[in-house]
């Protein structure tokens, strides 16, 4: 069993009105030094075996065609350990 | 003749399927209910997907959707020809399954927009907007969170060169790039649309307009026409 994570983020130039308004959140909450955020999703995909680079390139494969869309968003594949 | 039939398509979650099939029918065309677990177009002329929210919108608005088994049939329907348009969901569904270009995220604002909005028409050579005059002005009803649409530049330069952009905001709502409110594929006959023509078609129900009804006239005469 190995657990790979995805992170999906949208591409630098696409706006995010999320982000943005945790960003101006932050200061009225005390939280100050902080010039931006930006939101994305994580995924915990749990194998039934190894993550060796067979399965990897399938979770690559996954990210691209469900996961993420890549109009929009860029992903990373990597395995949690 | 038999009447022109044009499907409806059913996801769990979809709202305006109901309204839609009854503007397929004020207009003297037959609605053809298509359910989305069904490997079967059940042989339309034209196919409209409605707006909701399929499958609770869970992962991103229309990712789940595209995957439907009837999307397995409608995607290579689309590319050789067949008419389709999608608006609200039925835009995003058609823009995951790459079927339009772009991507159709939150509305900068943040907040859902319900209200009577102001649109031109600016292509009226598609299946579905051959009943407009170019540069018309319509009203139809908005309503969603997540309508801004998005393109890369590349993309974006290629509608706008192509005359792809079929509606435009008078007075953007949500954010989208160039104003954009609707667009069509390379031929014409795939269209998506944030707006929905199928609440304006009857002035007995409070709607802002009838402009609605072109929509469905328009797709009508191209298929008794064809």
């Amino acid at each position: 069993m190995a657990r790979v994570i995805v992170d999906v983020m949208l591409k630098p130039e696409i706006l995010d009105p999320q982000g943005q308004a945790i960003a101006r959140a932050l200061p009225r909450l005390g939280f100050s030094g902080v010039s931006a955020v930006r939101q994305g999703k994580r995924f915990e995909v749990e194998l039934d075996g190894p993550a060796d680079e067979a399965a990897l390139e399938e979770v690559r494969k996954m990210a691209e065609t469900l996961l993420a869309n890549t109009v929009i968003e860029d992903f990373s594949v990597r395995v949690e350990g | 003749m038999s009447a022109a039939r044009v499907g409806v398509v059913t996801f769990p979650g979809t709202l305006d399927d109901q309204d839609a099939a009854r503007a397929v029918r004020l207009v003297g065309a037959e609605a053809v209910p298509l359910w989305h677990a069904d490997h079967d177009l059940k042989g339309v002329d034209a196919v409209f997907l409605p707006g909701g929210f399929s499958y609770g919108d869970y992962l991103r608005c229309g990712a789940i959707s595209r995957f439907a088994p009837l999307m397995e049939e409608l995607v290579p329907a689309a590319k050789a020809g067949l008419p389709v348009i999608g608006t609200c969901n039925g835009f995003q569904i058609l823009c995951e399954a790459h079927l339009l270009p772009g991507a159709l995220t939150r509305n900068a604002s943040l907040h859902y927009v319900c209200r009577d909005q102001r649109l031109k028409v600016e292509q009226t050579g598609t299946a579905w907007t051959n009943a407009f005059t170019p540069g018309q002005e319509i009203v139809l009803p908005i309503k969603h969170g997540e309508g801004r649409y998005v393109a890369s530049d590349d993309t974006l330069a290629a509608l706008e060169s192509g005359g792809h952009v079929v509606f435009r905001y008078v007075g953007n709502p949500n954010g989208s790039l160039n104003d954009i409110a609707g667009i069509r594929n390379e031929a014409g006959n795939v269209v998506g649309l944030m707006p929905h023509p199928e609440h304006a078609v009857e002035e007995l129900v409070g709607a802002p307009s009838t402009d609605g009804l072109g929509i469905f006239t328009s797709i009508l005469k191209n298929l008794v026409n064809a």
